[in-house]
């Protein structure tokens, strides 16, 4: 299958070489004067780190003896029986330290936090991967580190939560709003307008203003870069479709940036469709949102006629956001990649299959991507070859999937979650932890 | 713009005029924010006008909005209230005609989203029939705000830019330059909310927003108490208060004792301002 090739509204640039402030009319900064000297500096340190040789050894070395990379391919061929007969394969980043794509991210983060010379940093998180890769590089580089966290998100996610702070970090639960994902991000501006001096916020997505979407995706861009050769190694050629899921987006970003440039690889992300677009209950901005203003930049938003945040929703937690970065709505916008909403069911549907075809337990998040691959290999047709990422893996999800499928009852699970919250002391300073 | 671009002609309603009249009689403006649906919208109102009838110079109504990373958690606590009641920008609208009917300037605090959801030209339209002077924006900068910047040149609008402890001469100077009506120097960095003193910073922000060109510059964040307003009314053209009015609602039993103790403490602050 062959794309439109879409052409990037800057004259003489390819799709993979804009680096924002906008992408299209997408992005920018809409945020308080006080950060954008901040950002301005985080730009700057970016932009020289990517071309400091010695820090991107540095970065690579940790990739390689610290998060276990390059990531490896996997071919899926039982679980791919149930699609048509395509060939799928995953490019694993659930095999990664901490269990996803988010270390990428987090490591150089952390890099340019030192750089900056800055000692703490901070980061909100959703499903709480990104909080612990986050809490994870603060250990091992001697930062401070905050975890902001929806008070809602601590509780599906608790494992996570114990995580963190036994990597010692401080979690904050925030109890404003849903007390999800955005509501963590909005108390992070406010404790790093606060203490931007001594303090980095490492973004988690490629969301947010300028320079974090591009800063991001230059970290996670390795993701789709290993894969575009990775697979031409496995079966000679490049692939006929990459899918991934979409929340903020940077596993999706890091992905498709190996392709960007390449108009035969169709480009497909997966949003939280929830109980269905139709119902209202979704985390699907660009499927069924509107151009908007939402956390820093232009981008699609879930938003209400006001332009009041609608809250989304999703059984994943890492995809329950109501916005999405601005590269993605700029590739949606022009036609470069696509986007489709995947229901909660489809999603779970796809978990159970991994599981049960491949012994392997997928994210949730991810597993929206392997709905969509299903999807993917019975329209494209047998001789297809579909990538899709593995962005993490399923054992912070186990509590939720195993009430999915009503594998346990609740009450042992509302014990066990109890007694392992109990177990882990709210407050780690001073501790003995 | 023209080189006097935070002296815009002076006319009655708007905070320039406002902050210029206070400066006649030897004193700093008193600006009071008060969120609009909280506790209700005739009651946010009442509270305004008690303000007003306290001393209060220039009122800036807030919009609520879902996601306001610039307040602290009085201010959150009461917006939440005011969109829980389906606080809506029309709303905002009946409130500013209200209160501009007293004669004060009316400024609308606003985050940029809901009125890029609007139409930026639509509500300045909406904002000026309505009799309010303008907007602050406090997400909005002005790299960001061509539409705005060229509607509220059409309709005759103040737009308050913030600066803050953190910008740097050039954004002083091209912030300052895009401001009419008054330029609102956060005194610190962080969020809304009261606090023990105000930034040790804000007199020398005051000092280096002046030298970038600003005619007026208000101080605002953490100014909460007559004390402050008097330390700040010395080396600022205005004085901005905001959470203590808010914190005086929630603790009121009534709308009435609300608006009592707002219109009580606008008055402690306006002599405050005069002493300053």
């Amino acid at each position: 299958m062959t794309t439109t090739p879409a052409q990037p509204e800057t004259p003489g640039y390819t799709f993979s070489q804009e680096r924002g402030p906008y992408f299209g009319r997408f992005g920018g900064r809409f945020v308080p004067e006080a950060l954008i000297a901040a950002l301005d500096e985080i730009a700057a340190a970016h932009e020289a780190a990517m071309a400091d040789e010695g820090f991107l050894a540095e970065l690579a070395e940790l990739h390689r003896s610290y998060s276990g990379r390059p990531s490896i391919l996997t071919e899926v061929p039982r679980f791919a029986a149930h699609a048509g007969g395509a060939r799928i394969v995953l490019k694993r980043e659930d095999l990664n330290h901490t269990g996803s794509h988010k270390i990428n991210n987090v490591l150089g983060q952390a890099l340019l936090t030192k750089r900056m010379g800055k000692n703490r940093i901070i980061a909100e998180t959703g499903a709480g991967q990104h909080g612990v890769a986050t809490a994870t590089a603060a250990a091992l580089m001697g930062l401070e580190c905050t975890v902001y966290m929806g008070e809602e998100d601590t509780r599906r996610q608790a494992l996570n939560v114990a995580r963190m702070r036994l990597l010692g970090a401080t979690v904050v639960p925030v109890t404003a709003g849903s007390r999800t994902l955005k509501d963590a991000v909005n108390e992070a501006f406010r404790d790093w307008v606060a203490s931007v001096d001594t303090t980095h916020y490492a973004f988690g997505t490629v969301a947010g203003p300028h320079p974090f979407p591009v800063l991001v995706r230059d970290l996670q861009r390795i993701v789709g870069v290993e894969a575009r050769q990775q697979v031409l190694d496995l079966v000679g050629r490049l692939p006929d479709a990459v899918a991934a899921c979409v929340g903020g987006g940077s596993n999706a970003i890091g992905i498709f940036h190996g392709f960007l440039d390449d108009p035969s690889v169709a480009l497909h992300g997966y949003e939280a469709g929830g109980d269905g677009v139709e119902t209202g209950r979704h985390a699907a901005p660009i499927s069924a949102g509107v151009t908007g203003v939402f956390q820093g930049a232009r981008q699609f938003v879930m938003q209400d006629e006001d332009g009041q945040t609608i809250e989304s929703h999703s059984i994943s937690a890492g995809l329950d956001y109501p916005g999405v970065g601005p590269e993605h709505a700029w590739l949606a916008a022009s036609g470069r990649a696509s986007y489709h909403p995947v229901t909660d069911a489809q999603a779970m549907d796809a978990f159970r299959l991994l599981c049960r075809t491949e012994g392997i337990i997928p994210a949730i998040e991810s597993s929206h991507a392997l709905a969509g691959a299903l999807d993917l290999g019975r329209e494209l047709g047998p001789d297809a070859v579909i990538l899709v990422s593995l962005s993490g893996r399923g054992d912070k999800d186990v509590d939720t999937a195993a009430r999915w499928f009503g594998l346990v009852s609740d009450a042992d699970l509302v014990a066990s979650e109890a007694e392992r919250v109990a177990d882990v002391p709210e407050n780690t300073e001073g501790s003995g932890w | 713009m023209g080189p006097s671009t935070t002296g815009a002609a002076p006319r009655t309603g708007t905070a320039g005029a406002a902050i210029d009249r206070a400066k006649a009689d030897g004193r700093a403006a008193l600006v009071a924010y008060l969120p609009v649906g909280f506790p209700d919208v005739d009651a946010s109102v009442e509270a305004a006008k008690a303000a007003v009838a306290g001393g209060a110079d220039v009122v800036e109504l807030g919009l609520p909005y879902s996601d306001p990373t610039m307040d602290g958690a009085t201010i959150q606590r009461a917006v939440d209230v005011a969109l829980a009641r389906r606080t809506r920008p029309v709303d905002v609208l009946r409130a500013v005609e209200a209160v501009a009917s007293t004669g004060a300037a009316v400024l609308v605090m606003t985050y940029f989203p809901p009125i890029d959801r609007y139409g930026v030209d639509r509500w300045a339209a909406d904002l000026a029939n309505a009799g309010g002077a303008g907007l602050i924006t406090p997400d909005l900068v002005p790299d960001e705000a061509a539409d705005w910047i060229a509607a509220s040149d059409e309709h005759d609008l103040e737009r308050v830019f913030l600066v803050a402890p953190s910008s740097t001469d050039a954004r002083l100077r091209s912030t300052s330059a895009a401001c009419r009506g008054f330029v609102y120097a956060a005194s610190l960095m962080g969020v809304t909310g009261t606090r023990a003193s105000v930034g040790a910073g804000a007199a020398e922000l005051v000092r280096r927003t002046r030298a970038a060109g600003t005619e007026r510059v208000c101080v605002g964040l953490g100014v909460s108490t007559p004390a402050q307003a008097t330390e700040v009314a010395a080396y600022a053209d205005g004085v901005i208060v905001g959470s203590a009015f808010v914190q005086r609602l929630l603790e009121a039993d009534s709308t009435a004792a609300g608006a009592r103790a707002v219109g009580e403490f606008a008055q402690s602050l306006a002599e405050a301002v005069r002493t300053g």
